[in-house]
């Protein structure tokens, strides 16, 4: 397909004249009719083939193209009256409003008109000032009663929904009365206004005359885009606009008989309102005041607004967004062994959809091969186009002779391949990190596979969602794609400068358990996992231990491996409890900078991480390495080492966690909420001791004794104060239980290395819930002076507000039971609410936003080129390349200056 | 009403510092950042810094802002009326 390329240049939007819409038009038409009986479209109807053909066979007797080639030709009908176009009725009451009945002039003084004429002048391209200007000219013009120009009186003009104007006379002896203005009279008054005045009304004479708002023409659509369908059964079912237009025309033409034979004022008028009414509905069926034109079926019709407005309107259905070719949707899995900018893509779809791929002397081979596999056989290839541009489909007959026919300068749309760029997303598309470029990995099955840590930036996860793919057609799309959207350009974030696309959950409960103090392996077990992570080791390291003639590896060691060689950092990481022995490593390190390990190895210590050129010598492995947020070491690496040096570490690092987790075992089960009689016993004392204070509160209360806060009333102290004391014992609650539980328990260890969930959550499964709220405030809706019957009225008690002393384990009685749902549902509540809140803000926040740029000076600006920012984000700074948001980390600069010093010297 | 007490406002912390600029620098600055006066973001007359300054429309202000990670940040706008 042989095209001309053309580059808009800008685009003008004015009012067609009834010169222009004569001028473009190949035909009047005057029947109100399509086709004939033998279905054949009659001449100088609506179907008339001057405006285009749409039956295969016919040629257009415009441009004597066929169906499909022709791109239709616009007609015309005269209209026998005047009509308001329903569009500019608004405008036309305002136009109307400001200028003189007699002579045309704009209502304001000759100073008035320099000094509005200069405003204009300054601010130029601003259009919200100009609009409010306009506004204010409209206002003053309008109260003018006696025109400034010609001394006439001047009427107010009453405008009346969809289209009638009504003017408030006075006759000599001061009597009002009203007279409808017809479209005739008010065109005419339009047709008065002087050029020099439009301005000030907001209007362009060359390219909107006011009485072009009232129309004598009306442009007729080309068929190409009313075409009419004919159904099954043989009937044409004609296009809305049609039906529309047959109706107008119908009118129009007994309009014109009817003032021909000279027939009464009042008939006149009717037909005249009658065919304003479907010039209207034309335009606007649905607007207010007028009963919308209905289809027979009594469906209101889709007519020229509708078909731009709204959601599937021209707009925003199909020229913001379009459904578009080589793209694929289906449901997605997760496949931890494939990397993070690869997708796996199920054969099937691997065949549907193609790349273009240029034949030279390189891939000549390749492509034949290719051509000769055709559609059915992977790898092959569905289409080629020869030199001339013509696309030849492949099929299972014709393989051979392409095959042999091609030649350089042809192109191949082969199947998709490993190793192609596709851009892969899902919805919503809330950042950017939505859609990113990805490596297609073709695989069996029906389902795209991604890897888990590239699950956060999509908001992924597989309770059956879904996800789009799309293949760049050009060689240009394609390496656009990689250079800005591959996913390890997007480990950190945008919005809080540190990764996104990070170790989740197992990895990093495995990297704690591979990591830990103590952690030993053997020989085979260390093959194996370095096997799976796929680690080039061309030796092992000396084993860090020989325990009955067994070589020990500690994990430290083998996670050393995949670290950068001379990667040195130091951090107190989650699982810091005593902070002497982090201060003391610290110590060590800020006194002699690069210590000995031996030094190092005798305070070695889970709670902080010291990595020196590459070997991990202290400190476990926690969510602060490489977990979402807050992952140093995997911060680092992206920084110092590059994306691709990161994707190939948070690929070895995710999959050795795995192999670690999945071989010793990693599970939490309803005995890890166990606590001993001893603990139990304790929590119960707090509990009692807890409920104690509140009773006292309550009876200093009831007693008057109690002192009100600053700022709050009686009722609320004493509420604040009962908060207080019930917060307190479910704290303490929950430390008993973090005391009995240790290191060895599995929710424990999630909990304090940040895989997943909190302390918080193991203490309400364990010791207790404590007390449920409603927006911050203890329970208390329900009956009167109570929430449930099973109380007093007006108990203000611990348990009969709300606060549940059952953990998840224990059980909760029914009334707790009851509590927890009412403080259960105020999260349900507020999360739906949210979600939508906050997408309504960022629609408007993208809409006041999506135009602004930075330009090359480093200024923000709108495309007019006011300036919003003088520099971006006042540093100028890509928060994407920021340190956790700040510019510079000067600390690190210096750090790694000293070492680089040290190392070389 | 009683009369109001007068109050600088550029005492208070959260007010940062005001400056009219001389046609000099004005020039410079569209100059610099190659615009045209009407580009530059706006500030009414009736603004009680601007007031407080004395500044009339056409004048342009320049406001000395902290920031939290460029030390300080210039920012300049133009007095119109409002």
């Amino acid at each position: 397909m042989q095209s001309i390329k053309k580059i808009i240049g800008s685009i003008e939007f004015g009012i067609l004249s009834p010169q222009e819409i004569r001028k473009m038009s190949a035909a009047e038409i005057t029947i109100p009719d399509t086709y004939d009986d033998d279905g054949y479209p009659i001449e100088g109807g609506l179907m008339d083939k001057r405006l285009g053909v749409i039956d295969p066979g016919l040629r257009c007797e415009t441009c004597g193209a066929r169906a499909g080639e022709c791109p239709g030709h616009f007609g015309h009908v005269e209209l026998a009256r005047p009509i308001i176009h329903v569009g500019f009725a608004k405008t036309i009451h305002r136009v109307l409003e400001s200028t003189c009945r007699e002579c045309g002039r704009i209502k304001l003084s000759d100073e008035e008109i320099e000094e509005y004429m200069s405003k204009f002048e300054v601010m130029s391209d601003r259009r919200k000032a100009r609009e409010s200007l306009i506004k204010e000219i409209h206002k003053k013009a309008k109260e003018r009663m006696v025109c400034p120009h010609c001394g006439a009186p001047q009427f107010p003009i009453k405008f009346e929904r969809p289209t009638i104007y009504w003017e408030l006379r006075k006759d000599e002896e001061g009597n009002e009365y009203r007279h409808r203005m017809m479209p005739s009279e008010i065109r005419e008054r339009l047709e008065k206004i002087p050029d020099k005045d439009l301005p000030l009304l907001g209007l362009h004479p060359e390219k909107s005359r006011p009485e072009w708002m009232v129309l004598t023409v009306l442009p007729v659509p080309p068929v190409t885009m009313r075409p009419s369908i004919t159904l099954e059964s043989g009937i044409r079912a004609e296009d809305d606009l049609t039906h529309k237009l047959v109706d107008i025309i119908r009118i129009n033409n007994r309009l014109k008989s009817n003032i021909e034979a000279g027939a009464p004022q009042l008939i006149i008028e009717d037909l005249w309102d009658l065919l304003q009414y479907h010039v209207t509905t034309y335009i606007n069926n649905e607007t207010s005041g007028v009963p919308p034109a209905k289809h027979k079926s009594g469906r209101p019709l889709k007519t020229l607004a509708q078909r731009l407005k709204g959601k599937e309107g021209r707009f925003r259905g199909n020229l913001s967004g379009k459904r578009v070719n080589f793209s694929a949707r289906t449901v997605i899995s997760p496949d931890p062994m494939i990397s993070i900018n690869e997708v796996g893509v199920p054969l099937a779809v691997a065949m549907e959809l193609t790349v273009p791929e240029k034949v030279t002397e390189f891939n000549f081979e390749k492509l034949k091969q290719r051509v000769l596999n055709g559609p059915e056989k992977y790898p092959g290839a569905n289409y080629v186009i020869d030199p001339e541009g013509r696309r030849i489909r492949l099929m299972e007959n014709n393989l051979e002779i392409i095959a042999e026919k091609l030649d350089i300068g042809w192109t191949v749309e082969r199947h998709l391949e490993d190793g192609d760029i596709v851009l892969f997303n899902r919805q919503p598309s809330l950042h950017r990190m939505s859609i990113m470029a990805h490596r297609v990995r073709v695989m069996p099955y029906k389902t795209f596979c991604l890897n888990l840590s590239v699950c956060p930036p999509y908001n992924a996860d597989f309770d059956g969602d879904e996800m789009n793919l799309h293949v760049p057609q050009t060689e240009e799309a394609q390496a656009e794609a990689k250079i800005l959207m591959e996913v390890q350009n997007h480990i950190i974030s945008p919005r809080y400068g540190g990764p996104l696309i990070a170790g989740i959950q197992d990895h990093i409960s495995g990297g704690y358990l591979l990591t830990r103090e103590g952690a030993y392996f053997t020989r085979s077990e260390v093959e194996q996992m370095l096997m799976f992570a796929g680690v080039e080791v061309r030796e092992l390291p000396k084993p860090d231990k020989v325990e009955n003639g067994i070589e020990l590896w500690s994990g430290k060691t083998i996670f050393s491996l995949i670290l950068p060689e001379d990667l040195t950092i130091w951090y107190r990481n989650k699982l810091c409890d005593e902070p002497e022995r982090c201060e003391a490593l610290e110590k060590l390190i800020e006194e002699k900078l690069v210590p000995e390990p031996e030094e190092v190895r005798k305070l070695a210590y889970d709670g902080f991480v010291y990595i020196q050129n590459g070997k991990l010598l202290s400190g476990a492995i926690d969510k602060k390495a490489y977990g979402r947020e807050d992952g140093k070491l995997l911060d680092i690496i992206v920084r110092e080492y590059g994306a691709e040096r990161a994707r190939q570490f948070l690929d070895q690092v995710t999959k050795l966690s795995i192999w670690v987790i999945t071989h010793k075992g990693f599970t939490t089960a309803i005995d890890d909420e166990d606590l001993p009689q001893e603990a139990l016993d304790r929590i119960r004392e707090i509990i009692r001791e807890a409920e104690e204070r509140v009773k006292r509160l309550i009876e200093a209360y009831r007693n008057g004794e109690l002192e009100p806060l600053p700022g709050k009333t009686l009722e609320e102290t004493l509420e604040s104060h009962i908060m207080a004391v019930l917060a307190e014992a479910r704290d303490n609650a929950g430390k008993v239980a973090e005391r009995y539980l240790g290191m060895n328990n599995h929710a424990v260890i999630m909990a304090k290395t940040g895989a997943r969930g909190k302390i918080l959550n193991i203490t309400q499964m364990a010791a207790m819930l404590g007390q449920q709220s409603i927006r911050g405030k203890r329970l208390y809706r329900g009956y009167r002076g109570r929430v449930l019957t099973h109380f007093k009225p007006d108990d203000l008690s611990a348990r009969a507000r709300g606060f549940i002393v059952n953990s998840y384990k224990s059980g909760l009685t029914p009334q707790e039971y009851f509590f927890h749902a009412m403080g259960g549902r105020e999260g349900l509540v507020d999360t739906a609410v949210r979600t939508a809140q906050s997408g309504y803000m960022q629609r408007r926040l993208i809409n006041a936003l999506q135009d602004l740029k930075v330009d090359y000076d480093g200024t923000v600006r709108d495309p007019s080129g006011i300036i919003v920012q003088f520099k971006y984000g006042e540093d100028g700074i890509d928060p994407m390349k920021s340190w956790q948001g700040k510019t510079l980390d000067v600390d690190r600069i210096i750090v790694r200056t000293l070492l680089k010093a040290r190392n070389s010297g | 009403m009683a009369r109001k007490k007068e109050f600088d406002i550029f005492s208070h912390e959260l007010v940062p510092e005001h400056r009219v600029l001389s046609e000099e620098e004005k020039e410079a600055i569209l100059k610099k950042y190659k615009i045209k006066i009407s580009q530059l973001p706006q500030i009414k007359a009736s603004d009680p810094a601007v007031v407080a300054l004395e500044a009339k429309p056409g004048d342009v202000i320049e406001i000395k802002r902290k920031s939290p990670t460029a030390g300080y940040y210039y920012y300049y706008r133009l007095v119109v009326e409002d």
